[in-house]
C-alpha cells in the first residue's frame, strides 16, 4: 500500500497516515509546523476552515460552512463536487477543549461516525490525530461501499472474487 | 490490518461452505431478488433464508436494501479491494486538506509575529 502513484516524497513531518485501527475505527495523523493554539484556531474558525476543508485538488468546493464551535454547538458544511448534487454534512460539537481536543458527531445518518481530533504540541510542532469511530462495523463498511456507489465493473469483480474463493474451497468447476 | 484481512477471509470461507448459500449467490448473479423470492426458490422458511443472507452479507458477498417492506438482495462487491481504494481516497483527501492547512498555519504564524511586534512597539 506504500507504492502510491503520483505522490512526491515528502519530509517525515508532512506525511499524512490513514489506518483502519479496528473494525469500526479509522485514524488519520499528521504533524504541523506550528503551535497547537494556531492549528486549533484553523480548525475552529469558520473563515479559516473554509480555506482548507475542500481543497481545490480534490475537485470539491465548499458551498457553505457554518460552525458554532463550542460544546453543544452545531455545524453544517455543504460540499459540491463537479456536476453532482451538493452534499450536506452536519452535526454537533460535543467537546471543545481549547488547543487540545475537539469532538463532533456526524448526523447525516444514523450510521454517522463520531470524530475526535487531538492536538499535541511538541517543540513548536503539533501532532494531530483524527479518529473516526463508527457506531458499528456495518456502518463503516456501508460508508466504504457508499463512497463508490455506481461503479459499473463491480459485478465482474464479485464474480472474480467468487471464483477465487470457490477454487480455494476446492469446489471443482464441473460441480457448479 | 493483517488480522483483519484474515478475519475477512475466514468469514468468506464460512459463508461459502454451505450449498444453499452458494446457490443464493448463483441466483443473485442472474438477478437481484427479495428474501421472500429466495425463500420460495430454495424451499425454505423466511427466517431460514434471512439467516443465510445475513451470513453472506456479513462476508460482504451480498448487500441488502430495504425498500418499504421488501428487502432486496444483490451481489456485494470485492470488499478488500473496495476498502483499499477507499483508504487511498481518504488518504488523498486528508493529504490535500492538510497541505492547504499548512498554508493557513504558516500565515497565522506570520501574522502572530507581526502582531507581536506591533504590540511591543
Amino acid at each position: 500500500m506504500d507504492a502510491r502513484r503520483g505522490l512526491e516524497p515528502t519530509p517525515m513531518m508532512n506525511r499524512t497516515t490513514v489506518e483502519r485501527k479496528a473494525e469500526r475505527e479509522f485514524v488519520v495523523t499528521r504533524t504541523f509546523n506550528g503551535p497547537a493554539r494556531i492549528v486549533f484556531e484553523a480548525w475552529t474558525t469558520p473563515e479559516l476552515l473554509k480555506r482548507w476543508w475542500a481543497p481545490k485538488s480534490s475537485g470539491m468546493s465548499l458551498l457553505s460552512c457554518e460552525a458554532d464551535v463550542r460544546t453543544g454547538g452545531r455545524y453544517r458544511f455543504e460540499i459540491g463536487h463537479g456536476a453532482s448534487k451538493p452534499m450536506a454534512f452536519f452535526g454537533r460539537y460535543i467537546e471543545v477543549t481549547p488547543h487540545s481536543r475537539l469532538v463532533w458527531t456526524n448526523e447525516e445518518s444514523e450510521a454517522g461516525a463520531v470524530t475526535t481530533v487531538t492536538f499535541e504540541e511538541k517543540a513548536g510542532q503539533t501532532l494531530l490525530v483524527l479518529h473516526e469511530l463508527y457506531p458499528s462495523k456495518e456502518a463503516l463498511d456501508a460508508a466504504i461501499a457508499g463512497m463508490e456507489g455506481g461503479m459499473e465493473c463491480g459485478m465482474d469483480e464479485t464474480f472474480g472474487q467468487l471464483d477465487e474463493l470457490l477454487i480455494m474451497l476446492g469446489a471443482s468447476p464441473g460441480r457448479s | 490490518m493483517v488480522q483483519y484481512i484474515q478475519a475477512r477471509v475466514d468469514t468468506s470461507f464460512a459463508a461459502l461452505s454451505d450449498a444453499t448459500r452458494r446457490g443464493v449467490l448463483e441466483q443473485l448473479g442472474r438477478a437481484d431478488a427479495s428474501i421472500t423470492d429466495l425463500a420460495e426458490k430454495f424451499h425454505m422458511t423466511l427466517t431460514g433464508m434471512k439467516k443465510h443472507v445475513g451470513v453472506l452479507e456479513q462476508a460482504g458477498l451480498v448487500t441488502t436494501e430495504k425498500v418499504g417492506r421488501v428487502r432486496t438482495c444483490k451481489l456485494g462487491r470485492r470488499r478488500l479491494e473496495e476498502e483499499a481504494a477507499w483508504i487511498e481516497r481518504y488518504h488523498q483527501l486528508w493529504g490535500a486538506r492538510f497541505d492547504e492547512l499548512d498554508q493557513v498555519v504558516e500565515e497565522l504564524k506570520r501574522k502572530e509575529k507581526t502582531d507581536g511586534r506591533k504590540k511591543r512597539a
